[in-house]
């Protein structure tokens, strides 16, 4: 027997139920070390980014397709699998190989269990501050949105567990789907005095002033530091422009040149951009701009070890992209000698449930602001056979499953479903619960539609989304993934000019038509005013019908050029 | 404080709206120059009215979105540095006439306009400054999406 055949062996007899005991000690050697994070520097900083609102640990699936086209071809972000362990010198079968990729998904999730959850990321954040004194911690934002309780709370519950984890800044791109209404009045009344709350890139649509302060500017054990704010430049765009009428976003980068030496000139000696761009935005941006130490990320998902040390006519910007789901927080150290950085070291620490003793105040808050809801959220819709979850560039199992429901209860020939990087993992025999619905589904524009599109149009929306995904200048990138198809298959060449990505598009093995109408169904419509049952409630009905659902077959389309690319299995 | 401020400019914008009338005839004067140019189909069209191509020029600075918010309203300025800037003007390439505004810049003034163009397509947005009787440019491209499935 080998090492894996042992490990599922005991897999299947922890999920028998027996013993438990066993794989405690079994795991207790798997984390030995992981947290030991000596104290390096003077000046510190902790982040967290696109937690989506998930408070209680969970399964998080990295992609097994996370594609780079041009500059960006076979270089972090974009390895997955063996290639980003490779990359990085991490030992496949291990805690870390389980955090940062889907390598043996279910087995590793069954030795290592359930990843994130706040209570455990609060004894974490805990942990490095009493070892790094003064230490900020930042919040890159995704935090509010993600969750049933986050939904139907408006936010609420994000806003104490954000405040009692200590967050001292922080940016933001889903917040703002809850209106910008909502967003001024957390800031106004909850963070106030608690939480600076910046965006260089957010002005008034009509004059132009700025929204938020750009920056706050703080002493850290005798060195002044800066934390510019960078939210989302897209939110009008990739979510309902009417959230935020009056307000316009972007890139923002002279702005962003002006900001930094404003900072600067104030005597900053570390600049960091608390960035929600994206990835491959932050390091065209780290490119560019000048007198940035490191650009912390999000928006991305994309667990990334390491930093990235981006060259430029300044010096070098680290950029580091910190996750999703609260799977990691990253912990920044800097020494600062002379007024000037003289080092530095970076970890992504994967916060491993079973290897973090939950804080006491912190499972009281959740217990606390789930005690309404709970009933409700614990209702089994069904239960599933395979493995379900969604990251990843194109459909992943979940979102198979909802395009499914969406036909069956729509009536429809294809079904859209958005291309979110968010959305937990259930491994196989897992009850569906309500819960777990809504970790796919919670957003304020929930409606479903029904819609006559022709084949040209069809083909417009999909090379549309493509480009999002794979323009080769990042700035022209929305940082989703490719809209998930149902029903209609398709090839994709990446690496081809926009309006010539999407090829042989078919339905039941015919030709689409570019004249002809076909009966389409959708969920998350951008424009105002559209009516139409919430996802979830159609969802919900077409599972509880199901009883066991069984994702066989997820419609991949087929991929064309993308020989030895690294960003897939 | 912003809002005091925003109601006191559109009162502004009234007071002046009664002056416009009287002041307006050397604009449309002027507007009849440039009538074959707004009307023409295509870029090279334009340059034809214009009577010159534009050279490109890295003393012209050409603010504009990478992904338009509202492809009906793009934000655009540009600031001349060129000696002698007399006119500014926007030009969308797909559109179906691409020349979107002329400004007029009397000597003196400061080379800087600030405007709104609609943008049916994704394509390149130039910024035209006529300087000493010659023409110069500056190109940048403005995508406009379908938007959705962001994040």
């Amino acid at each position: 027997m080998n090492r894996r055949e042992f490990l599922q062996v005991l897999a299947a007899a922890a999920g028998a139920g027996l013993p438990l005991m066993a794989r405690a000690a079994q795991a207790a050697s798997d984390w030995a070390g992981l947290y030991d994070a000596p104290t390096f520097g003077n000046v510190h900083f902790l982040h967290l980014t696109d937690a989506h609102a998930q408070l209680n640990p969970i399964h998080f699936r990295e992609p097994s397709v996370n594609l780079g086209l041009g500059a960006a071809r076979n270089r972090p972000p974009h390895l997955v699998g063996a290639h980003l362990l490779k990359s990085f010198g991490l030992k496949p079968g291990t805690a870390e190989a389980y955090a940062f990729t889907c390598l043996d998904f279910e087995s590793a999730a069954r030795r290592y269990g359930k990843v994130g959850g706040f209570a455990h990321l609060a004894t974490l954040v805990k942990q490095m501050r009493a070892s790094r004194p003064g230490a900020l911690l930042l919040d890159g934002g995704d935090t509010w949105q993600g969750s049933a309780t986050a939904l139907w709370s408006n936010g609420q519950d994000m806003v104490e567990a954000a405040l009692a984890l200590g967050v001292d800044v922080m940016t933001a791109h889903w917040e703002f789907t809850l209106g910008a209404e909502r967003v001024n009045e957390i800031i106004a009344k909850d963070f106030k005095g608690k939480v600076d709350f910046v965006a260089q890139n957010i002005r008034t649509a009509d004059f132009g002033d700025p929204v938020f302060p750009a920056y706050t500017l703080r002493e850290m054990n005798g060195v002044p530091v800066a934390v510019i704010g960078q939210a989302f430049p897209y939110t009008p765009i990739a979510n309902p422009a009417h959230f935020v009428p009056d307000w316009s976003f972007g890139i923002q980068d002279e702005n962003l040149q002006k900001v930094i030496e404003e900072v600067r000139g104030k005597g900053a000696q570390i600049v960091v951009l608390l960035s929600h761009n994206g990835m491959d935005v932050d390091l065209k941006l780290a490119s560019r701009a000048q007198g940035l130490d490191a650009i912390l990320g999000g928006h991305t998902h994309d667990g990334v070890p390491q930093p990235i040390v981006v060259k430029n006519a300044g010096g070098e910007t680290l950029v580091t992209n910190a996750g999703s789901n609260g799977k990691f927080l990253g912990v920044l150290d800097f020494a600062v000698k002379n007024g000037k950085p003289a080092g530095w070291k970076y970890r992504l620490l994967p916060v491993f449930a079973d290897a973090l003793k939950p804080d006491a105040d912190m499972a009281a808050l959740i217990a606390r602001v789930r005690k309404p809801y709970e009933a409700r959220l614990g209702e089994v819709l069904a239960t599933t056979t395979d493995t379900l979850y969604r990251r990843g560039n194109f459909n992943g199992s979940f979102d198979q499953l909802i395009l499914d429901a969406l036909m069956a209860e729509k009536g429809a020939q294809i079904a859209f479903s958005p291309g979110f990087r968010w959305g937990t993992s259930l491994l196989p025999g897992s009850a569906i619960t309500l819960e777990h619905l809504l970790d796919q589904t919670a957003i304020s524009y929930p409606q479903t539609t029904l819609t006559d599109m022709t084949g040209e149009r069809i083909k417009v929306v999909l090379e549309d989304v493509a480009d999002n995904l794979f323009n080769p200048d990042p700035y022209l990138q929305q940082g989703g993934d490719m809209v998930r198809v149902g029903g209609l298959s398709y090839a994709i060449e990446p690496g081809a000019a926009v309006g010539q990505r999407i090829q042989d598009m078919r339905l039941d093995g015919k030709p689409i038509a570019a004249g002809k109408t076909y009966k389409v169904a959708g969920w998350a419509p951008v424009a105002g005013g559209v009516q139409g049952e919430p996802v979830w409630d159609v969802v919900g009905r077409w599972l509880r019908a199901q009883k066991t659902v069984a994702i066989t077959r997820v419609n991949q389309p087929r991929l064309i050029g993308i020989d030895g690319n690294q960003g897939i299995l | 404080m912003k809002l005091q401020r925003r109601t006191f400019l559109r009162l502004g914008a009234a007071a002046l709206g009664g002056f416009a009338t009287a002041a307006c005839w050397p604009l449309r004067a002027m507007a009849s120059a440039f009538d074959a140019a707004f009307k023409a189909p295509d870029m090279n069209g334009v340059f034809k009215e214009l009577g010159a191509t534009p050279t490109p020029s890295d003393q012209i600075q050409f603010v504009s979105p990478d992904i338009a918010e509202n492809g009906a309203v793009v934000p655009v300025s540009i600031t001349s540095k060129l000696p002698g800037t007399e006119q500014i003007m926007v030009l969308v390439e797909k559109n179906p006439n691409p020349m979107a505004a002329v400004f007029m810049i009397p000597e003196g003034t400061e080379g800087f306009v600030s405007t709104r163009v609609k943008v049916g397509q994704t394509c390149n947005l130039y910024a035209v400054v006529k300087a000493n009787g010659k023409f110069y440019s500056a190109m940048r491209e403005t995508k406009v999406t379908l938007g959705g499935c962001g994040g």
